[in-house]
């Protein structure tokens, strides 16, 4: 069995990643989107971990504690649109949503 | 047994478990479940974040994502009523087309990688230190990242106030 | 000052004040009204004065002041085929004849300004009165002033207009307005004939300008009889039978008695009735050299004398009478220019000026007295009543029957022997004719003065207790003509009593050129008869007069039965009389009504098939135009716009699929993005 290297955890992050995003841009559920979207980012925190191990480099993890924040208020801001979106328009299907649209 | 191959077989798993759980999360019909399979998932990467050295990140994914995140993500479902929404339709019209494109993104992702192995290196592994870990982190966050750490914190202020607002019923 | 330099301004005082009572009179009091009207006609006497006295020092005695070209215009060919040029100026000519004329203009003007004072004081309109009055004045000093024919006329049409507004002045009253349209109505066929002369001369001689036209007719280019001279002669003739009221277009100054009293002395009696006189004493020259227009005026004048002498004898009516009268003085001024005795005519003019005023304003001051009685048989035994009125009206009454040494004694003694002597052919028959009508006139005015101021009262009694004498701005005025119709005459004292006659030396610069030509010509009259015979005819012009005023004083005062019974005796003549030989009747049936049945169905015709028709075809290429603009609306414009938003549209078609507004469409494109650089950078 060949070494582990950070090509390897690169190729996890690049099918995680591509897993969120199949998530993101097929899910009509809002909440599932959501959550997709906290895959991409720890995808994204995988990738900087896994650098900052082969760099002996704390950047990276810094970096990812940011990221972890971010999805945190990423989250909440997006959790409450949820409830006002579906106050206002009894829906949690992102294609029933079209405003953008005039 | 071989360290490397103690390593090798801990990270296959870890990432059966990711891709699994990741897999699992985004085609669930009911969202509970999704985000129980991602629960799954988010532990997988702290697992990997132990194997790579990160003991406070690990402590973090599970303490703020599993224990912070997901409740916030259960409560939500519980207020807004997924019943209807789980008789529906899960994927959307465009999906067979974006599954494509990803799928494609990801090959071509991979034949980099593939390709990188002769033409391109990542850099020489460093020379600095990761342990002890939190001791590290506490120097990089609050020295090196003294300014953006009280950004992040400021972002989050931001965010509850925002979260607030949203879901107020009235403004 | 130099008067002369401004004789201009003479005409704009009454414009100005004419203008303001026209523009703010509604607001003013009628004590500003009667300071600034007769003011501004006063201002212009003095101006006229000054200006008459300055040119009397001149040794030409003759001023012309052109302010500037008023009509220039393009070329045009003169009758004998040479270029000239029309060129109207605003331009002022004062010579002795403009200066009789504006003398007496601005002071009867004045006078009777001052008279209105009183007279119109208790009428509504008193601004606009005064307004017309000194509108009216600004036009006769005009046409008394102006150097060209043109500018004669613009006054000539300006006096019009004023008298058609003053005869309607009591505009409620439905008489006064007929009598006012009907003035208008003859006075512009005269002006037909007056217009047409004005274009003959100008084809002719190629100006306007008296000086011009006078120079040059009185070159001796031009020979006695040229009938060109006749046609223009009679054409301008027959305005002056319009304004001056000659037969047979002098039924208008009768009627126009319907207006205020003072404007009956003013302009139909002092002024502008004479403007026709005035004119062809303008055009003396022109006259002189066409012995038979001279014929036709002659005759014209001498007739109208006669005729309106034997009417004013039948009128009951004060003011008709005197109407009449006035009409029969034209006649005898229009007679004297008839007969080449120009200046006699003026001099007629000027006298009968005073006396007419004079005689008008006492009719108005009488009826003033008998608050509006107008008929002389509602009238008598007001000489004690109204003194100063009975005393002016004697001397008036005096004066035009032509005793001397009042002033119509010299003028129309002076026609009357410069008609015998004439050239003309029939001159025997015109002095008999003025004769005559000389005791006529002897006998209705004093037939007027028996009724009204002698005899029993026949005043109805409600009206009786309310007599009362006129106010003095009534009474000044009255003395003040009655001294000139007195002593008026002397300045044409005859050679044969002594005297020069100065009015005759001083128009003669005016009159010269047709004696010239008459001396050329071989017509000169012999005035070589003898002082003896003119003392014959003196005094047979005065037997004639004192025997008109005995056949007066017979029929209406002495033996008031006589006069019944010789009416009814010869009733039929009395009632043609009365109805003035039914002139009236005549134009009515034969001209105005056949004028307006013919005229109106001929205009029905041509507004039913001309107008109309213009208006349908019109209407029809309307609808046409229409239904072709609809056309080309429908298919091209609305088609072009409708292409284009076709257009539009379906070029964006493509577009408006891409723009969903779906937020994971959006996030594809981004992957769409992200796999596009991602196969570049493999490929490349």
């Amino acid at each position: 069995m060949p070494e582990i290297t950070t090509a390897h955890y690169v190729m996890l992050s690049a099918a995680l990643f591509s897993i969120g995003t199949i998530g993101v841009l097929t899910r009509r559920n809002v909440v599932i989107i959501l959550m997709s979207i906290e895959l991409i980012l720890n995808a994204v925190n995988i990738n900087l971990v896994a650098f900052s191990n082969q760099l002996m480099n704390m950047s990276g993890q810094a970096f990812a504690v940011f990221v972890i924040v971010d999805a945190a208020a990423e989250a909440a801001v997006g959790l409450g649109i949820i409830i006002a979106l579906f106050r206002n328009k009894e829906t949690v299907n992102a294609d029933e949503i079209d405003l953008m649209k005039w | 047994m071989p360290e490397s191959i103690l390593n090798g077989l801990f990270f296959y798993v870890l990432a059966v478990v990711i891709l699994g759980g990741a897999i699992m999360t985004i085609t669930r019909r009911n969202a509970v479940h999704s985000a129980i399979w991602l629960v799954v998932t988010l532990m997988g990467v702290a697992g990997l974040y132990l194997h790579l050295n990160a003991e406070f990140l690990a402590a973090v994914q599970i303490l703020v994502y599993i224990g912070g995140i997901m409740v916030l993500f259960l409560f939500v479902i519980m207020l807004v009523n997924l019943d209807e929404a789980a008789k529906q339709r899960q994927f959307n019209r465009q999906w067979s087309l974006a599954l494509i494109c990803t799928l494609v993104v990801l090959v071509e992702f991979g034949f980099f990688l593939m390709r990188g192995a002769g033409s391109f290196a990542f850099a020489e592994p460093g020379q600095g230190a990761l342990k002890p870990n939190t001791e590290l982190m506490a120097v990089a966050l609050f020295q090196d990242y003294l300014l953006p750490f009280e950004i992040a914190s400021l972002l989050l202020l931001v965010a509850i106030l925002g979260a607030v607002l949203m879901a107020k019923k009235e403004i | 000052m130099n008067f002369l330099e401004s004789i201009w301004l003479i005409p704009l005082f009454p414009a100005a004040g004419a203008l303001i009572m026209l523009l703010f009179g509604k607001k003013l009091p009628n004590k500003i009204v009667s300071i600034i009207c007769p003011g501004s006609v006063l201002i212009s006497f003095i101006f006229a004065l000054g200006a008459v006295m300055q040119l009397s020092g001149l040794a030409e005695r003759r001023y012309e002041k052109i302010l500037y070209t008023w009509l220039p215009s393009a070329g045009f060919h003169m009758a004998n085929g040479d270029m000239s040029r029309i060129g109207a100026d605003w331009g002022f000519l004062l010579d002795p004849l403009s200066s009789v004329m504006v003398l007496v203009v601005t002071g009867v003007g004045f006078l009777i300004h001052v008279y209105s004072v009183g007279y119109m004081g208790h009428e509504g309109g008193y601004y606009r009165f005064f307004g017309y009055l000194n509108l009216f004045m600004f036009s006769m000093l005009t046409l008394v002033l102006g150097n060209n024919y043109l500018l004669l006329f613009v006054g000539w049409e300006g006096v019009g207009l004023c008298s058609y507004l003053l005869i309607g002045f009591y505009f409620h009253k439905k008489s006064a307005g007929d009598a006012g349209k009907k003035a208008f109505v003859v006075n512009r066929i005269g002006d037909g004939g007056f217009v047409l002369g004005m274009f003959l001369i100008l084809a002719t001689f190629g100006t306007l300008r008296f000086t011009s036209v006078t120079e040059q007719a009185a070159s001796g280019h031009f020979s006695i009889g040229d009938p060109v001279f006749t046609l223009i002669a009679l054409g301008l003739f027959v305005g002056a039978m319009g304004k001056s009221a000659q037969f047979p277009l002098y039924v208008w100054l009768p009627d126009a008695m319907e207006g205020p009293t003072p404007v009956s002395a003013l302009i139909h009696a002092a002024t502008m009735v004479t403007a026709g006189v005035y004119m062809i004493a303008r055009s003396n020259v022109l006259y002189t050299l066409s012995p038979d227009a001279m014929a036709v005026v002659a005759s014209v004048g001498a007739f109208t004398a006669l005729f309106a002498a034997t009417i004013g004898i039948a009128q009951n009516d004060i003011k008709k009478v005197l109407a009449y009268s006035t009409v029969s003085q034209l006649g005898y001024m229009v007679l004297a220019c008839g007969v080449g005795a120009f200046g006699a005519g003026i001099f007629h003019l000027m006298t009968h000026a005073f006396f007419k005023a004079l005689l008008f304003l006492g009719a108005g001051s009488v009826i003033h007295a008998l608050s509006g009685e107008q008929d002389l048989y509602k009238m008598g035994a007001l000489k004690n009543k109204i003194p100063v009125t009975y005393g002016t009206f004697m001397v008036a009454s005096l004066a035009i029957i032509g005793l001397p040494p009042f002033a119509g004694f010299f003028s129309k003694d002076e026609i009357l022997w410069l008609t015998w002597n004439s050239s003309v052919g029939i001159s025997w028959l015109l002095w008999m004719i003025g004769f005559i009508t000389a005791g006529l006139t002897a006998c209705y005015i004093w037939r007027l003065v028996f009724l009204a101021f002698f005899g029993k009262s026949r005043v109805d009694h409600h009206v009786e207790h309310h007599i009362h004498e006129s106010p003095k701005s009534m009474t000044i005025p009255l003395i003040v003509l009655a001294v000139l119709s007195a002593i008026g005459g002397w300045i044409g004292w005859p050679a044969a009593l002594g005297g020069s006659n100065r009015l005759e030396h001083w128009l003669e610069p005016v009159f010269e050129p047709s004696h010239h030509i008459l001396a050329a010509g071989g017509h000169a009259a012999e005035l070589a008869a003898s002082h003896a015979q003119e003392y014959m005819f003196m005094g047979l012009s005065v037997a004639v007069a004192c025997f008109g005023v005995f056949l007066a004083y017979y029929f209406f005062l002495k033996n008031p039965a006589a006069s019944e019974s010789l009416a009814t005796n010869f009733s039929g003549i009395h009632r043609v009389l009365q109805n003035k030989y039914y002139v009236d009747e005549f134009y009515n049936k034969y001209l105005v009504e056949g004028f307006c049945k013919g005229g109106g169905n001929a205009l029905w015709r041509f507004d039913s098939s001309v107008i109309d028709g213009g208006v349908n075809g019109s209407a029809w290429l309307t609808r046409l135009f229409s239904r072709a603009s609809i056309w080309w609306d429908t298919w091209v414009i609305d088609g072009f716009v409708r292409a284009s938003a076709f257009a539009v549209r379906v070029l964006s078609y493509p577009v408006r699929l891409l723009q969903t507004g779906l937020v994971q469409g959006s996030a594809l494109f981004i992957l769409f993005g992200i796999l596009i650089f991602m196969s570049y950078f493999l490929l490349g």
